[in-house]
């Protein structure tokens, strides 16, 4: 069985991050943007396995922090979805753009 | 003999009493406040007569040491900067200290009793007597004083003390106005005191009155000069100045006529017996040092010299009647300034001892005039021998005593003074003697307008007890001081001094005193229109002298004119423009930056996570383009 080179497990990374990052800014929705936050999280877990894989095959490090990572993505969801239902229950609508009381 | 305690008590009594009246007096000790300062005052007083006793005419060491004017007691190191530079405090105990001090204590007591009936019934009494009592103490700290810093605070607090106490009837205009001009004028001439203490001490590596006598008047002490005049001359010199301040020395005697309206007993102890002699003292302190000094001692002789002359012409045109006391006094303090400048040191002490009982005296009794009339003006007045008999007696006294005749106080004191200036200087001498005619004629002016000139009226008042025993005692020691053997007293070396004033040196300056009453009689003694003809003849000179020379119409011109337009003015436009201009430049430049870049807090969440982002990716790209 060949191994898959480390470039294309960067490239993939890479891609999630830009699309996660282009969902971040692009969309009005604020579950979708958590979401993208998701897959942003997610393409640095990739790369921490992969780094892993490659750089250091007898040791787990990376292995680990990418459960951390996981965790803590799961609690950030949580609180995530806390403050969007309280957005909800103060503009009566989750779109981003009607929360920009908090300016100059 | 002296111990440091009752010393101690003797100084802190009185600020006891100020911290304990000016704490709760108003509103706890109403009807007390005048029983309890006079009753410390009067225990300060009875403390210092004891020490006087005691040092003048005790046994053993330390009255052996205080003959040879080595005793300082109260040691304390105060601020040490370093081991070679620190300031302490202590308590010098010489002849001229102790008699100060009994000075100021005795006639501050008879001031405090007086207050009690003349000041009774005021709003501020009790604040009246803590502010008395802050005086007491003050002054007596300045003559206790071992060091010129010290005499530096105690000299600031007797000027405050003086302010709070000329402008006590604070809802008259001119009783702050006064209070205020004051406090300039001698804080004006305090600078250069303050001045002459740095470069004297600077000099001397010392602040101590004793270090400095040794060190500076050692010949072979380095002398450094500025502008061709040495050091130690510059420092003695605006020293000077600051006594000249607090003495009314002309130039700078304008605040003494205005000090007048503050209470009269004030004047009497603050404006004639004690503070306004505090530059006499001082001179007389650093006198050691002064008879180093010819040139110095020249400009001391001078200026007391024209004040005594310059204080007497316009005492003579004056007709409220506590400004003719109060030029008076200046012209007595001139007397003061030039015996010292004629190295008169022990005339000069003498004069300033006398000077006090009858100065004092003087204005108490005119503050009896003054509740009798309820005016200060001589026009008011006249007639009153018969309505205030003790009053007139007691007048009477101060004004021969004043005058010169024997065997009044002033007499002793006047003559040492004339004899000093006759050996020194004849030009002094001869303007001495005709201010002591002038003395005689303005105070015997004063005497025959307020008590005879016209027929009585009204109704007299009794005299309380309060009021008439200050009187009679100060009136005693108007009569009597001149006996006391001062100049055995304060001699150093307790050597007799050469000669007696009963001799043929008494009889020009008594002659001229009694031809100065005489003119006086002649024009004052029966209501008649003989004082305008003689001013008449005198025109323009009397207008002169009666707008007082028109010094302080010279100073507001100077000051408004002069100072406010080519100092004030400029000052004022760079403050405004430049000092302000810079602060509002920052403010605008700030207010304007923030106001161009504030849209970049939008609210919008995503704005931030586009900023966010776009500065994770400037870090990524120079870490890896620049640093690697």
């Amino acid at each position: 069985m060949t191994q898959v080179p480390l470039i294309h497990i960067l490239l993939l990374s890479t891609a999630l991050f830009f699309i996660g990052m282009y969902g971040l800014l692009t969309r009005r929705n604020l579950i979708t943007m958590l979401m993208s936050v998701e897959l942003i999280l997610n393409s640095v877990n990739i790369n921490f396995v992969a780094f892993n894989r490659y750089l250091y095959p007898d040791r787990l490090d990376g292995v680990f922090f990418s459960l951390f990572i996981v965790a803590i993505a799961a609690a950030e969801a949580a609180v995530a979805i806390a403050i969007i239902i309280n957005l909800y229950r103060n503009f009566r609508s989750i779109d981003v753009e009607s929360a920009d009381e908090m300016k100059y | 003999m002296p111990n440091a305690a009752y010393i101690a008590c003797i100084l802190f009594l009185p600020l006891a009493g100020f911290a304990v009246l000016g704490l709760f007096g108003r509103r706890y000790l109403r009807n007390f406040s005048g029983i309890i300062g006079t009753g410390l005052v009067m225990v300060s007083a009875g403390l210092a007569l004891w020490l006087a006793w005691q040092c003048f005419f005790g046994a053993g060491d330390a009255a052996l040491a205080f003959r040879s004017h080595s005793l300082v007691v109260l040691k304390a190191n105060w601020l040490s900067f370093s081991p070679q530079l620190s300031i302490d405090i202590s308590a010098i105990i010489d002849p001229i200290s102790v008699m100060m001090i009994v000075v100021v204590t005795l006639v501050s007591l008879m001031v405090h009793i007086f207050s009690l009936g003349y000041m009774k019934g005021e709003e501020r009494f009790a604040t009246y007597y803590a502010f008395l009592g802050l005086f007491t103490f003050s002054m007596l700290g300045l003559v206790l004083s071992g060091n010129l810093f010290e005499t530096y605070i105690f000299w600031e607090l007797v000027g405050c003390s003086s302010f709070l106490l000329i402008g006590f009837y604070y809802e008259r205009q001119t009783a702050v106005a006064a209070a205020k001009k004051a406090f300039i004028v001698t804080r004006f001439a305090d600078l250069g005191f303050l001045v002459g203490i740095l470069i004297l001490s600077f000099q001397a590596k010392t602040l101590d009155f004793k270090g400095l006598a040794i060190l500076l008047g050692d010949p072979h002490h380095p002398q450094t000069t500025f502008l061709g005049i040495s050091l130690l001359s510059w420092g003695l010199t605006l020293v000077f100045i600051g006594g000249a301040g607090k003495s009314a020395m002309f130039p700078l005697h304008i605040w003494l006529p205005d000090a007048m309206e503050g209470p009269t007993p004030v004047s009497a102890l603050i404006h004639a017996a004690t503070m306004v002699v505090a530059g006499v003292y001082l001179v007389a302190r650093l006198f050691v040092l002064y008879g180093y000094d010819p040139g110095v001692m020249q400009i001391v002789l001078y200026v007391g010299a024209f004040s005594a002359l310059l204080a007497a012409i316009i005492a003579c045109t004056q007709t409220d009647i506590k400004r003719v006391l109060a030029y008076s006094t200046m012209s007595q303090i001139g007397y003061m300034m030039f015996a010292l400048g004629s190295y008169g040191y022990i005339a000069s002490m003498f004069h300033l001892f006398t000077h006090a009982f009858f100065k004092a005296l003087l204005f108490l009794c005119a503050g009896v005039i003054i509740h009798q009339v309820h005016s200060n003006e001589m026009k008011a007045m006249g007639g009153l021998r018969k309505l205030m008999p003790f009053t007139h007696i007691c007048f009477l006294i101060a004004c021969l005593a004043i005058s010169g005749i024997p065997p009044f106080s002033g007499f002793f004191s006047k003559e040492e003074i004339l004899l000093a200036a006759f050996e020194t200087n004849k030009t002094v001498y001869w303007i001495g003697l005709l201010t002591s005619g002038l003395t005689a004629f303005y105070m015997f002016r004063l005497y025959f307008s307020i008590f005879w000139n016209k027929p009585s009226h009204g109704h007299a008042h009794k005299l309380p007890l309060t009021e008439s025993a200050p009187l009679f005692i100060l009136a005693l020691g108007a009569a009597f001081a001149g006996f006391i053997p001062f100049s055995r007293l304060m001699s150093p070396n307790s050597a007799p001094e050469t000669g007696s004033v009963f001799g043929p040196m008494a009889i020009a300056p008594v002659t001229i005193a009694l031809a100065g009453i005489g003119i006086a009689a002649y024009l004052y003694r029966k209501e008649s229109n003989r004082p305008d003809r003689v001013a008449a003849s005198f025109k323009g000179f009397y207008q002169f002298a009666y707008h007082k020379f028109y010094i302080d119409e010279v100073y507001s011109f100077i000051t408004k004119r002069v100072i406010f337009n080519l100092i004030g003015k400029p000052a004022a436009w760079i403050d405004r423009n430049i000092v302000d201009g810079l602060m509002n430049f920052l403010a605008v430049l700030t207010a304007r930056i923030s106001a161009g870049i504030k849209g970049l807090q939008s609210g919008k969440v995503q704005d931030y996570v586009l900023y966010f982002f776009a500065g994770i990716a400037g870090l990524a790209i120079i870490f890896i383009y620049i640093y690697t």
